[in-house]
């Protein structure tokens, strides 16, 4: 079943690569949505049903933690794998990423090797 | 703080960034300080640093490089030349921005303790002002990249404590008390 993901970022330069290195994993993706923030996120997955969301942290209106905190709190989603993306490497963020249930922090500057890993782990 | 340190991660936090992500490479050149930015042309994109040391981290860059490191962060062509950058071009270069300065910052953490990070500003011109009204001196980390010059500028301060609250202050005369 081909595996569709939201990535969420505000930078439209950051969604575009990752977008990019999604096709061309070992695994099949299918449809890839896009969010500029946090809030637009919950919107999206209120409409469509993913299997993984690949967020970064800091973005206005609503982070990627407080993101993750919403989506780990909402039974529908509780079990949606998410995987943080962001140039905040502080070990506080890292921590606080795994409490709230990351799967996965990977920081930027990142190589496609690096997210193709986390896939490949992951599914 | 001491400037070779921040000159140390500054060197390193580009280096990654080019190497990584834009497959190229960014040869260090001088660095020096300055009391303003002196930057007027091209392309620059700021990102504000606050904790117990505050500041900004700025690149700068003529807009042929910025198109160059666009179409290399993107593998699309963004070709250079014309009044114009295009807003994926400065897209990209605030995200360079934002991988550069947050290394820095995450690299300069083990020292001054956490910092906080704003979302990148960027901004193309000619002929602009740059004022600072920061108390500490720009370290400037200027780059060779392919014969076009990438530069990295850092100021970070110890932050200022608020003003104690004095009880029982007097008022000044001028204000007007009802």
């Amino acid at each position: 079943m081909p595996l569709d993901v939201l990535i969420v970022d505000d930078s439209a330069a950051i969604r575009k690569i990752l977008q990019r290195v999604l096709r061309q994993a070992d695994v099949d993706v299918g449809q890839v949505y896009e969010a500029g923030d946090g809030l637009e996120a919950l919107e999206t997955l209120k409409k469509h049903k993913v299997h993984l969301v690949l967020a970064d942290v800091n973005m206005p209106n609503m982070n990627g933690l407080q993101l993750l905190a919403q989506i780990k709190a909402n039974a529908e989603w509780a079990s949606l794998p998410v995987i943080m993306v962001t140039t905040e490497g502080s070990q506080s963020k890292v921590m606080e990423a795994a409490q709230l249930g990351a799967a996965g922090y990977i920081r930027k500057p990142f190589s496609a090797e690096q997210i193709k890993d986390k896939l490949a782990n992951l599914f | 703080m001491d400037t070779d340190r921040i000159v140390q991660a500054v060197a390193a936090a580009t280096g990654e960034v080019f190497s990584t992500m834009l497959a190229t490479e960014a040869v260090l050149g001088e660095p020096y300080t300055e009391r303003m930015p002196n930057v007027s042309d091209g392309v620059v994109a700021f990102i504000g640093l606050a904790g117990k040391w505050t500041g900004t981290g700025m690149i700068s860059c003529p807009p042929s490089l910025a198109c160059r490191l666009a179409s290399q962060l993107l593998m699309t062509e963004y070709p250079p030349g014309g009044e114009a950058v295009s807003e994926d071009v400065l897209d990209a270069v605030a995200e360079i921005a934002n991988m550069i300065v947050g290394n820095v910052k995450n690299l300069l953490e083990e020292e001054l303790g956490p910092m906080g990070m704003s979302i990148p500003t960027v901004i193309f011109g000619r002929n602009f002002t740059t004022r600072s009204v920061g108390q500490g001196d720009w370290v400037v980390v200027p780059f060779d990249c392919e014969g076009e010059k990438l530069e990295v500028r850092v100021c970070l301060a110890p932050a200022r404590e608020p003003a104690p609250v004095r009880h029982g202050f007097q008022a000044p005369d001028y204000v007007e008390l009802r």
